[in-house]
C-alpha cells in the first residue's frame, strides 16, 4: 500500500498527464461522432453571448453584400408568385395543399468556421425560439447544415463543410439520389456520392436535396455537378459538387422544422 | 505575488480573446491560421509547479475548444506542450534552466527562438493531428503543421518582442 502511495506520489505529474490528455481525448472522439458531444460545444451562455455581442458590431461591415443577396432572393420569390398565380387562376386549391408540413424559422449566423475538418456554425435563436436538433438550415441560395445542439437562446450547426455530415441528395433531373459528404479540402467543393452508374449525369446539372430524410424538404439547392468519375469497384459515381452557397460569407439563414418528423418516425422504427 | 497573477490572468484573458476574435478569421491561403494563445504556456513562470500549469493549460485548451466547437484538440495539445515543458526548457536554455533563472526578456534571442519553435511546433502536431485524426491524410496534417507553425512562430516572437518590459 506504501509502495503504491509512494508511485502515485513520485509520478503525480505523468498520472496527471496522462488523466487530463485521456479527457481531451474523449472529448475529441465524442465531437468526431454524430450528435454526440456533450459539454464542448459554442451554443452555451459565455460562448454565445460573446459571440453574440461581437456579431452586433460586425454585421455592420457587410451589410451591403447581405442586402444584395436579399434583394436577390425577393426578386426570385416575386417571380415564383407572379407565376404560381397565373397557373392556379382557375384552380380552386385545397386547403390540405398550403399546410405543408414544414415550418421555417429565421436566424443570424454569429459564429461561422469553413477552415476546419469539423466546422460548426452557431446561431442566435435556441429552444426559447422552439428551435431543437436536427431542424435542418438553409441560406436564400442553397443548403447549410443540421442543427447539432441547443442552449435556451442558441444553438450549434453542423455545416455540410463538416466531415462527419451525410446529407440524402439527389440529381434535379433524374431523381437518383446519393449521400452528401465533404473531403475537407476545399470549402466551395462538396462530393455526392453512392450515385448509381446507370445515372445519366453531365457537368452543369443541378444538385438539391432529395426530400428523403425527414430533416429537408425535396429540392431545396445544393450546387452544380463540377465534375464526377467512378469510385474504385466502378459501380457508383463520386461527384464533386460546387456550391451555390459561398460558405465563407453567409450571415441569414432559415431553419426548417418538420411538423410531421416524429409521426415518420415513428412509422419508420416500427419495422 | 498579487500583480504577477493578475498579469496572468489578464494574459490569459487578452489571449483567448485575439485568438478567437482575430487570429481565427485570417484563414491565409485558405485555412491557414496562427494559434499564438499558446504563448501563455511559453511564458509561464519558471519556478512554478508543474501541476498547476497542467490545469492552466487544460482550462485554456477547452476554453478555445468551448469557442470553436473542436471537441477537446486544443486542450490535448495544450497539456501535451504543458508537460514536456520542462523538458524543452532544458533542451533550450541548458545551464540557465538548472539554476532557475530564467527570466525570458533577457534570453539570448537564439534559446529562445528553440524554445519557442519547439513548443509551437509539438503543439501544432498534435493538434491537427487530432483534428484531422486520419494518417492517410499524413501529408495534410505536416502540411497544415509547417505553415501554420510559421505563421504562430513569427506572431509569438513579435508580441513578446513588442511587450517585453525591459527594452535593451
Amino acid at each position: 500500500m506504501q509502495q503504491i502511495i509512494n508511485f502515485i506520489i513520485r509520478n503525480k505529474s505523468f498520472l496527471l498527464f496522462l488523466l487530463l490528455f485521456g479527457l481531451s481525448i474523449l472529448f475529441t472522439i465524442q465531437s468526431h461522432s454524430y450528435h454526440k458531444s456533450k459539454f464542448i460545444n459554442s451554443a452555451n451562455i459565455l460562448t454565445g453571448g460573446f459571440y453574440n455581442s461581437i456579431n452586433e458590431i460586425d454585421q455592420y461591415f457587410n451589410l451591403k453584400t447581405q442586402n444584395k443577396l436579399l434583394t436577390e432572393e425577393n426578386k426570385t420569390l416575386r417571380s415564383r408568385i407572379r407565376s404560381y398565380g397565373i397557373k392556379t387562376d382557375s384552380v380552386v386549391t385545397e386547403s390540405k395543399t398550403f399546410g405543408k408540413p414544414y415550418r421555417f424559422f429565421t436566424a443570424n449566423i454569429i459564429k461561422n468556421s469553413y477552415s476546419l475538418n469539423t466546422n460548426v456554425l452557431t446561431i442566435n435563436k435556441g429552444e426559447n425560439d422552439g428551435i431543437k436538433q436536427d431542424f435542418g438550415v438553409i441560406s436564400s441560395k442553397g443548403i447549410v447544415g443540421i442543427i447539432d445542439k441547443t442552449s435556451a437562446n442558441y444553438a450549434t450547426v453542423i455545416s455540410i463543410l463538416n466531415t462527419t455530415s451525410k446529407i440524402s441528395a439527389q440529381l434535379k433531373q433524374s431523381n437518383h439520389f446519393g449521400t452528401l459528404t465533404w473531403n475537407g479540402k476545399n470549402p466551395y467543393i462538396t462530393q455526392l456520392i453512392d450515385i448509381p452508374k446507370i445515372a445519366p449525369i453531365k457537368v452543369g446539372d443541378t444538385i438539391t436535396t432529395s426530400g428523403r430524410s425527414s430533416i429537408f424538404p425535396k429540392d431545396v439547392n445544393v450546387g452544380v455537378v463540377k465534375n464526377f468519375k467512378l469510385d474504385q469497384a466502378e459501380n457508383y459515381y463520386e461527384i464533386n459538387v460546387r456550391l451555390f452557397n459561398d460558405m465563407t460569407s453567409i450571415e441569414h439563414v432559415y431553419i426548417i422544422e418538420n411538423v410531421d418528423k416524429d409521426e415518420i418516425i415513428n412509422l419508420t422504427n416500427s419495422y | 505575488m498579487n500583480s504577477i497573477l493578475t498579469i496572468h490572468t489578464v494574459r490569459f484573458i487578452l489571449l483567448v480573446i485575439i485568438q478567437v476574435l482575430i487570429l481565427n478569421h485570417i484563414n491565409f491561403l485558405g485555412d491557414i491560421n496562427p494559434y499564438t494563445y499558446i504563448l501563455f504556456i511559453g511564458l509561464y513562470p519558471v519556478k512554478n509547479n508543474r501541476i498547476a500549469l497542467m490545469f492552466l493549460a487544460f482550462l485554456l485548451g477547452i476554453t478555445i475548444d468551448l469557442f470553436m466547437d473542436t471537441g477537446g484538440i486544443h486542450a490535448a495539445a495544450c497539456v501535451f506542450i504543458a508537460y514536456l515543458r520542462p523538458t524543452i526548457l532544458k533542451f533550450s536554455f541548458g545551464m540557465i534552466y538548472e539554476h532557475q533563472s530564467i527570466r525570458f526578456d533577457s534570453v539570448d534571442f537564439g534559446s529562445r527562438l528553440t524554445y519557442f519553435a519547439l513548443l509551437t511546433i509539438l503543439h501544432h502536431i498534435i493538434l491537427f493531428s487530432l483534428e484531422i485524426f486520419n494518417f492517410s491524410n499524413i501529408f495534410i496534417i505536416l502540411k497544415k503543421t509547417l505553415f501554420s507553425s510559421i505563421f504562430t512562430i513569427l506572431l509569438g516572437l513579435i508580441l513578446t518582442i513588442i511587450f517585453s518590459r525591459k527594452p535593451k
